[in-house]
């Protein structure tokens, strides 16, 4: 049998946006957009936002990546159509901040405050599997880039 | 598919796997509650207790520099490195000691050669010629000399098995060439190169041949003299030594004429603030208090390497590798990456449906230990049109239990990912 922090990495949400990614694509108007990089396994992936003055209207990715990093894309482009820039960094610091380990304010994991982050909660699992952090934010660094349009090169977690 | 196993070569000659493995100390670890199993021996080997014995007993008895003091402690020291550097030259069989330049690694000695050899040599409209094949090592090193130098860098590709394309080989090497640079055995693929033949072809066209030894010298003999190559590297820790040694040989002439890489004290033979003399080989390259331990952990590592009957070691490696090769070839979706009917220690696979990193983290929660990834090996990825593989490398304390439970964890990750 599989241990419990396996089945808590590869939940079947996870699994699912594995194997079946939203928002997998290239937009057809795309505003912003920035490559990332991760030279450890080699992911890379490519997000395109279309901006709406300062509202994503829609955000999409491409690219090849683990279970985990296409997951938190996949996770992130649902949970974050139709935000404002604002709010979107904000979610982007908390699911950095829950991954990490951060997000806990005492010992105890129910007290945290995950009210911004929803269905991306699924991914708190990868707390346990430090070297998969960056499976997980990958995307994220990436959506950043483009928010803020650095299009020098691609952004890389290391 | 065929999933009865070949008959065992094990046998055929004496080699004790399991008294092998007692040797090993960390083989007795468990991670994530399960017996460790350790098959990524192509990033870095296990060390037997005679080489962790032999560092502890050199800073515990010995520690000293070396060639400085008259005291009994240095005189000590300087014999058990000079003993260190007789016992690399037999097991390359160099014609010389003075032809064993001890160095961090197989990645320092190319580097080395790069900067000595390479600049005096490699000129504008000459060319550095390599294989698609290569570890990043053997790859960066020769770019960064022929943008240097205004040299062109030549790939030898390879065909759809990982071998090298012997035509493309014959039709690239030229009067032009003044460097080839190739593995001895591919670390992403386990391919061993056809060393004997590129070094007579290169030659024939007046060219030097380096040869990057770090995945072949722990799985095959090596015999720099009847290779008849000019250079070879290899790194202690992937020989069941230490980190932070390796070697670099050379040919005496070549490395005569080479002038020094770095420099500093033990390798001048006397300094004025008008004038350096440099020191006789090997010294002329070994600026700096070296590392003493290191050297003698690896002539250690190659002590304990002697007791055994290699080519037994050798042919429990192969078999290993075929019963590898046979047991996951059965394994529905699974490709493995690299089939040269030449291939040394080595097994990397793709799984439809499970990224590397994935099947990575499931084997390790089952104890298994290998490399996911690409290897430092990003060419090799991109001509087979992955971003990574799985990678099993063996040693020789590897058994077919070993292979068994990463069969078992594959299942597994087959299991979660549905595929």
């Amino acid at each position: 049998m599989l241990d419990d922090e396996l089945r808590e990495l590869y939940q079947d949400v996870i699994l699912d946006h594995q194997q079946d990614p939203r928002n997998f694509g290239v937009l057809e108007n795309t505003t912003h957009h920035a490559e990332g990089f991760n030279p450890l396994c080699g992911d890379r992936i490519r997000i395109e936002l279309d901006m709406d003055g300062d509202r994503i209207r829609q955000v999409s990715f491409t690219g090849a990546g683990c279970a985990i990093s296409t997951a938190s894309a996949s996770l992130m482009t649902e949970a974050l159509t139709g935000k404002t820039r604002a709010e979107a960094e904000a979610v982007s610091q908390d699911f950095r901040d829950l991954v990490t380990g951060k997000l806990r304010d005492t010992e105890d994991s129910e007290t945290v405050d995950t009210s911004r982050l929803g269905k991306l909660c699924v991914l708190a699992g990868v707390q346990q599997f430090p070297v998969r952090v960056k499976c997980a934010t990958l995307a994220w660094h990436t959506l950043e880039a483009a928010l803020n349009e650095k299009k020098q090169a691609p952004i890389s977690t290391e | 598919m065929n999933t009865t196993l070949t008959p065992t070569k094990m046998n055929q000659r004496h080699f004790d796997v399991d008294a092998v493995r007692r040797d090993f100390p960390i083989l007795e670890r468990h991670v994530h509650g399960h017996p460790l199993v350790y098959l990524d021996n192509a990033a870095t080997t296990q060390k037997p207790q005679a080489v962790i014995d032999a560092i502890v007993d050199y800073y515990t008895s010995t520690n000293a520099n070396i060639h400085r003091g008259v005291h009994q402690l240095s005189v000590d020291a300087t014999l058990l490195h000079d003993n260190a550097r007789a016992q690399v030259k037999s097991f390359l069989n160099a014609g010389d000691v003075a032809e064993i330049i001890f160095v961090r690694g197989a990645t320092e000695g190319i580097n080395l050669v790069a900067n000595t050899f390479g600049r005096q040599h490699v000129g504008p409209g000459d060319e550095v010629l390599i294989t698609a094949m290569e570890h990043h090592s053997n790859i960066v090193p020769w770019q960064v000399l022929c943008e240097q130098q205004g040299a062109t860098l030549r790939v030898v590709p390879m065909d759809d098995c990982g071998q090298l394309r012997w035509d493309d080989f014959e039709r690239l090497v030229s009067e032009r060439t003044k460097l080839v640079a190739v593995s001895h055995v591919s670390n992403a693929l386990g391919t061993v190169n056809p060393v004997r033949e590129i070094v007579e072809l290169s030659h024939r066209h007046g060219a030097v041949v380096i040869v990057d030894g770090a995945q072949a010298a722990a799985h095959t003999t090596v015999d720099v003299q009847e290779l008849g190559c000019d250079f070879y590297v290899i790194s202690g820790h992937k020989l069941y030594g230490p980190t932070g040694i390796g070697v670099l040989y050379g040919k005496r002439e070549l490395l005569e004429a080479m002038p020094p890489y770095q420099t500093g004290g033990d390798m001048i033979s006397s300094v004025t603030f008008e004038r350096t003399t440099y020191n006789s080989l090997p010294n002329k390259f070994e600026a700096g208090t070296p590392d003493i331990a290191g050297a003698i952990g690896l002539g250690a590592a190659i002590d304990y390497l002697g007791q055994f009957d290699w080519p037994a070691v050798c042919d429990h490696e192969d078999e290993l590798l075929e019963y590898a090769t046979d047991a996951l070839s059965t394994i529905d979706g699974l490709r493995i990456i690299g089939t040269a009917s030449e291939k040394k220690a080595v097994l990397s696979f793709v799984l439809d449906g499970a990224h590397p990193h994935d099947i990575g983290t499931i084997l390790d929660h089952q104890g298994i230990a290998v490399r996911t990834g690409h290897h430092c090996a990003q060419p090799v990825m991109e001509r087979f049109g992955i971003p990574a593989t799985t990678r099993l490398s063996l040693g020789l304390y590897n058994t077919r239990e070993d292979i068994d439970a990463a069969v078992r964890a594959i299942a597994k990750v087959k299991e979660m990912f549905r595929c």
